[in-house]
């Protein structure tokens, strides 16, 4: 390759979207968490499977409810709640006086900031108290924990991202050594060996990652070892395709001719002349690992709780689509769009090749 | 052509047996065993079960065994489900899973050859790029996607179809299944059958005939027999696709196929199911790879003549 690398396919007005698409993803699944105001595991019980929205929690009706169950637990007759900005008066009325540390409830629910009593009457049983409104903003909703749905989404896109890369390249780094290795020996080690990837190509692949899952238990680092052991078989064959074309050229030859050692040749001049095939491949095999771990995540083989992955969203979200769409909304538009974009971005490459 | 069929079906016995072995081994190498339950078993009924199941031999003597039993057709005793054997489970399972593969694998030809052909054959610019569009949802959308939204959208808003069961094969509770799972193959289907045909379409011979001013239909029928090859060598790929996706299917719709033996049985050390349903698969996969070849040596003489040894 002469020069810079130029990438003329980006010249493409949908590839530019893609990668403009894929960027966008992976940008705020690093960063998105920092800003949302929520950590993913933090569990809101006063917030289960609240419906997405741009407007600030609690609603009025919340506050409602809130107040409510505040008053049950503290026996207290709670009259007059009277909104003002951030901040909502109160005034409790009980039949014995009002105990300041009680008003520590208020506190542990999560519609409330701390509270402070303003005026005391009749020896502490009628009581007017401040109290500060938590204002939160759940994007996308809570789940049926009450977790914040945004920060889950971005979370588990780090996830499902970073298997996608790091199992790709696990097959990658398989499927070229063992394809290069194939074609460059030829002959019947190369027939073997290929008799080898064809007898794996029959195993049913989902039962290979079982089976991987169960050897090496649900470990985060593991699950993308299982499935970049899984998808290297394409890379082997057209790897091992080429090495049987370049070992024919005459620089191998010379190469040979000067003694260099057949690893030598391997690392020198067979891999790099297969670069292209292999980056075009990679671009189809991305997507199809992000896919693979979703499905395995989706079949509760893959990354546990409290961490998570587009897939045991789905999952998730498939469970209660009864009543809660958005569950399965969000977490399939990111990993629709992911895919979809990665896949265009593959065809433009395709298309430039040929 | 015969020994053509011969010379496949022998390569696909030593796979299908090297395929046995390694699963074998495999399982055995994962930590735990089939007792294994949230209260621990009394050491000496386990150690009874063991031998009943004689997990307690040398583990070449229970290949041994095993290939044994396989010799009579049983596929043993289930340790999860112990009234049953292999065989029961899957005499239940099987056709449930079969039924609805086939379907979904008819519909996906069928559907995805028409769609294709369609817009390779239009001559507006439009059609190509609706397959490919279309094509594009098949990948955007996998199989559990699109069966919660089947799920909301038919059963739990319109009430038109059932939203899961099997009620013995009723045709109400088959049609979303099968269409989900042959949405997404459908796509692929229709995108190769596209590209491959306006390749033919463009063909010398294809040119030569419409030069002829032979009918449409006489033209067609010599692009599509040239044009069908990549499609039909695809369809291995995607009888291994359904097959895994019905997995998926199988556990949202709560449909009883041989799906959740799969994952139920791997998870729980269930030896001899796993090793049932690993064999039904690779066969089923081994087959459809077999008839794919025959397809492909009967579409195109060069594969026959390829194949004949020198």
């Amino acid at each position: 390759m002469k020069g810079p690398v130029r990438l003329p396919f980006l010249a493409h007005r949908l590839a530019r979207a893609s990668l403009a698409v894929i960027g966008f993803i992976i940008l705020l699944c690093l960063f998105g968490p920092l800003f949302s105001g929520h950590s993913y595991d933090k569990i809101y019980r006063d917030y289960v499977l609240v419906r997405p929205s741009l407007f600030a929690h609690p609603t009025a009706d919340e506050t409602r409810e809130a107040l409510e169950a505040i008053a049950r637990r503290m026996h207290v007759q709670i009259a007059a709640p009277r909104e003002d900005g951030e901040a909502l008066h109160v005034t409790l009325e009980t039949a014995k006086p009002v105990n300041p540390r009680a008003l520590r409830a208020f506190e542990r629910s999560d519609v409330f900031g701390p509270a402070r009593i303003v005026n005391s009457e009749n020896e502490g049983r009628r009581v007017d108290v401040d109290v500060a409104l938590k204002q939160q903003v759940f994007l996308f909703g809570t789940d049926a924990n009450g977790r914040d749905l945004f920060t889950r989404t971005l979370i588990a896109g780090r996830v499902s991202l970073a298997v996608g890369l790091l199992a790709s390249f696990v097959a990658l780094t398989i499927g070229v050594a063992y394809g290069a290795i194939a074609g460059y020996a030829g002959g019947r080690t190369d027939a073997l060996m290929m008799r080898v990837v064809e007898i794996v190509y029959a195993l049913p692949f989902i039962f290979l990652v079982i089976v991987l899952v169960m050897i090496f238990g649900r470990n985060f680092v593991l699950i993308f070892v299982a499935i970049g052991a899984v998808e290297w078989l394409d890379m082997a064959r057209i790897v091992r395709g080429q090495a049987l074309s370049i070992k024919q050229m005459e620089f191998v030859a010379a190469a040979e001719a000067m003694g260099a050692s057949a690893p030598a040749i391997l690392w020198r001049h067979i891999i790099p002349n297969a670069a292209g095939p292999i980056a075009a491949y990679l671009t189809v095999l991305i997507p199809r690992v992000i896919l693979l771990e979703s499905f395995v995540s989706f079949l509760g083989l893959g990354v546990q709780e409290p961490l998570t992955s587009w897939g045991v969203l789905i999952a998730d979200g498939a469970r209660n689509i009864q009543g809660s769409v958005h569950l399965l909304i969000f977490p399939a538009l990111y990993l629709g769009a992911t895919l979809g974009a990665l896949q265009i971005l593959g065809n433009a490459l395709h298309a430039e090749k040929t | 052509m015969f020994r053509f069929f011969l010379s496949r079906v022998l390569a696909a016995v030593p796979t299908l047996f090297i395929i046995i072995m390694l699963a074998f081994f495999l399982m055995r190498l994962a930590p735990g065993g089939p007792f294994d339950s949230e209260r621990a078993l009394d050491p000496e009924i386990v150690k009874n079960l063991r031998r009943i199941y004689r997990l307690d031999r040398p583990l070449i003597e229970q290949f041994w065994l095993y290939l044994q039993s396989l010799a009579h057709g049983d596929l043993g005793p289930s340790l999860h489900w112990r009234d049953f054997s292999v065989g029961e489970l899957f005499a239940v399972a099987l056709p449930v899973s079969a039924t609805l593969g086939a379907k979904a694998m008819l519909i996906a030809i069928l559907a995805g050859t028409a769609l294709g052909a369609a817009g390779a054959m239009s001559n507006s610019a439009l059609g190509p790029r609706l397959v490919d569009g279309a094509a594009l949802f098949g990948i955007v959308l996998p199989v559990f996607v699109i069966a919660p939204l089947f799920q909301l959208a038919f059963g739990l808003t319109l009430h038109i179809l059932p939203v899961g069961g099997w009620n013995d094969g009723a045709w109400q509770n088959q049609i979303l299944p099968v269409t989900t799972l042959a949405l997404p193959q459908i796509a692929i289907v229709a995108r190769l059958m596209q590209a491959s045909l306006k390749d033919t379409l463009a063909m010398p011979h294809v040119r030569t005939l419409r030069a002829f001013g032979m009918p449409r239909s006489h033209i067609v029928t010599h692009a599509l027999r040239a044009a069908f090859p990549p499609v039909v060598s695809y369809l291995g790929l995607a009888a291994a696709n359904i097959l895994t996706g019905s997995v998926v299917v199988e556990t949202i719709f709560g449909i009883p196929g041989m799906g959740r033996y799969f994952v139920y049985g791997a998870l729980g050390r269930d030896y001899t199911l796993v090793m049932g349903t690993v064999i039904v698969v690779a066969a089923a996969v081994l087959l459809f790879n077999l008839i794919v070849d025959l397809i492909l040596a009967w579409l195109d003489p060069r594969v026959r003549f390829e194949a004949r040894p020198r």
